[in-house]
């Protein structure tokens, strides 16, 4: 990857909060004298616009996680550059921190895990002001307030501690967090796959109620497909550490022109009984997902993709807009070809 | 109510089971009254989310408890045998040899320093008294049945040196390597992805048909109950509140947690727009409101679901349901 592309230049109706250019990353594991790489993300660009949501989706170990964590500055990429709002911010330098940390916030998947059982909810959602020194007791606390009341709890729940809520409320709790330095950017890796269903339609409801009111963008990672298309406004199909596919959510749902997209769709069933049978008629993918530590050679779908030639096995496709294809990029050598003959 | 509503054998008949958790400085009861039955062949789903008592009937049916719980039922069948009378021992036997249960959790559930072949060839030397060379042989062959490739070169591999996907296939071998007339799987995909998971749901539907095998699939996903399920029956505080055949219900539903349930999943047609909620959060099982359980997360909710707690009573052919207000809502009365 050489040219880092300019994903959805050709639309740019709103400005671009944040920019990922051909990001890296590879972890070291195993012993110390002979590690192996594992090649979590490999180069991905994405933009961010201003007020939109953004879906990233696929499989366990394809990246999304490392994405998401390298956007809000909780790992350095290797390789590539970050940019919020025009500054570059990759290096992780301090201000840089400072910068990221105040315009990007992070939801996390478990309400469980990710809030400190021995602080008050007030002390959590007031730690961001606090660590960025913002505001100063009483206005402090009615900012607090201001929050529970804005993500539908009880302004008078500070004084109690995480175990007293269910997991929904944690997880209102976890976003009055990640909203209280204001961001423009909230990151949401996977922030309903932990809750019951009937609670899950809450906090996608809530996300998508807050995102009309303040005008934040927001990268909504998840597995859940029928989630993403319910919320997202652009979606980038991920495989192995690459995008595979980026569109519209409308396009790349109604019309994939990624095989792999094609197959993860397929495989994913209705909730509606008349659509009953559909898994039988799915793209059926061979092989297991190869492990990212030692990924194939040209485009890393080729071993399980049923239209793969010898260019596939060979050279890397970069994203490239179909012709007549309405802003949408794909990295496949045969998405002419798969466009063409449909899945299910 | 309790006569089968299938006219095939029954595999599992369970009437009036009740779980009570006695460990505690008070009972609480986390399942109570469950009437269900699965024939032979036949997918039965139990849909409900955490705390509703779905995992606690599974592991009630096995048999698979602990001295701090008491499992009272008026009927317990499997097939012919009455399980209320069988001692510990018979209990053990029959597990594996004519029911089995699928984890959701896969690698907890295999054994980290047994190769694989040892745990699913132990099956065969307990129960059939095969010799180590025969239980290998049995094991190779159902790495194949499930899918698992190379199998005459995996089966002497380690639990972790399998994929998430491989390990709950190998977890479904375990189950069906005695070829039991009934299977109970809980949550067999819920950590998979969906690619897998439909192999996984494409395995057992095949099993049903081939082996004549009663499944008993416990899940919260909807989309998986709608894939497979010839009935269904929804779990919400430890009470089955309706049950039926999946095509009505999943279409009509006559118990208002049933319709929220459906109508709170996102679906291709009204993307973008607010998801119908239910209010609060499940009730834990030490706190379930009196009365109709529903009533404080309800939104047809009368002053009568507030002091009666409605049976669970035949609705309309095949189908039964707990709730006062259902014929209303089988009637289309506007929400």
């Amino acid at each position: 990857m050489t040219t880092p592309l300019v994903l959805g230049a050709t639309r740019g109706q709103s400005a671009v909060v944040l920019e990922a250019t051909d990001l890296r990353r590879t972890f070291s594991v195993g012993s110390r004298l002979r590690p192996t790489h594992v090649s979590a993300v490999d180069g991905v660009s994405l933009q961010l616009r201003a007020g939109e949501t953004l879906g990233v989706v696929g499989e366990s170990g394809c990246g999304k996680s490392t994405l998401a964590r390298m956007l809000v500055g909780l790992e350095k990429p290797d390789g590539g550059s970050l940019r919020y709002r025009g500054e570059d911010v990759t290096a992780g330098r301090l201000r840089d921190r400072r910068l990221l940390r105040r315009g990007v916030q992070m939801i996390f998947q478990d309400p469980y895990t990710s809030l400190d059982p021995r602080m008050t909810v007030g002390d959590i959602i007031a730690e961001p002001l606090a660590a960025t020194r913002t505001l100063t007791g009483a206005k402090r606390r009615e900012r607090v307030a201001e929050l529970l009341d804005l993500v539908g709890l009880s302004p008078g729940m500070t004084s109690r501690f995480p175990h007293q809520f269910s997991g929904g409320q944690r997880q209102r709790i976890g976003i009055a967090r990640a909203l209280a330095l204001e961001p423009d950017v909230l990151i949401a890796d996977e922030p309903v796959s932990a809750l019951d269903v009937s609670v899950q339609a809450q906090v996608i409801n809530l996300l998508g109620d807050l995102q009309k009111r303040l005008g934040v963008s927001v990268l909504f990672i998840a597995h859940d497909l029928s989630v993403v298309r319910h919320i997202a406004d652009r979606v980038a199909v991920m495989y192995l550490g690459r995008i595979a596919e980026v569109g519209d959510t409308a396009t790349v749902y109604d019309t994939p022109a990624h095989p792999y997209t094609q197959a993860l769709l397929s495989a994913t069933p209705a909730v509606d009984r008349a659509d009953r049978g559909r898994l039988a008629r799915r793209r059926v993918l061979t092989g297991e997902p190869p492990s990212p530590a030692n990924p194939p050679t040209g485009c890393r779908f080729n071993p399980r993709c049923w239209l793969a030639t010898d260019v596939c096995r060979t050279e890397v496709p970069q994203l490239r807009e179909l012709p007549g294809g309405s802003g949408r990029l794909v990295a496949s050598h045969h998405a002419e070809q798969a466009l063409a003959a449909p899945v299910v | 109510m309790g006569a089968p509503l299938t006219d095939r054998p029954a595999a599992l008949r369970v009437q009036g089971l009740s779980v009570t958790f006695t460990g505690g400085p008070i009972e609480i009861p986390a399942v109570r009254d469950v009437t269900l039955d699965v024939g032979r062949g036949e997918v039965v789903a139990l849909l409900g989310e955490s705390g509703s008592g779905k995992s606690v009937t599974a592991r009630a049916v096995m048999g698979l408890i602990d001295e701090h719980t008491r499992v009272d039922a008026e009927v317990l069948m499997l097939g012919d045998v009455d399980l209320l009378t069988t001692t510990t021992e018979q209990r053990r036997r029959l597990r594996g040899e004519r029911m089995s249960l699928v984890l959701q959790d896969a690698l907890s559930a295999l054994n980290p320093v047994l190769t694989i072949g040892d745990q699913i060839g132990e099956l065969f030397r307990v129960h059939r008294g095969a010799s180590r060379k025969q239980a290998r042989r049995h094991a190779i062959e159902l790495l194949g049945l499930v899918g698992i490739p190379g199998p005459g070169q995996r089966v002497d591999e380690y639990p972790h040196q399998f994929s998430g996907g491989m390990r709950q296939r190998i977890l479904i071998a375990m189950a069906i390597a005695l070829e039991p007339e009934f299977l109970i799987a809980d949550e067999p995909t819920t950590a998979l992805d969906v690619t897998v998971q439909a192999q996984i749901l494409e395995l057992l539907d095949s099993l049903r048909t081939t082996l004549g095998m009663g499944i008993l699939l416990i899940t919260h996903d909807l989309g998986v109950v709608t894939e497979v399920a010839d009935r269904l029956a929804v779990m919400y505080a430890g009470r089955v509140v309706e049950r039926g055949d999946a095509d009505s219900v999943l279409t009509r539903p006559a118990h208002p947690y049933t319709e929220a349930l459906l109508r709170s999943v996102p679906q291709a047609a009204q993307r973008g727009g607010d998801l119908l909620t239910i209010p609060g959060s499940p009730p834990s099982p030490g706190q379930v409101p009196p009365a109709c359980s529903f009533h404080t997360r309800c939104h047809m909710a009368i002053e009568v679901c507030r002091t009666v707690r409605p049976p669970l009573e035949p609705v309309a052919a095949g189908r039964l349901a707990a709730c006062h207000r259902s014929q209303e809502l089988l009637n289309g009365v506007p929400a």
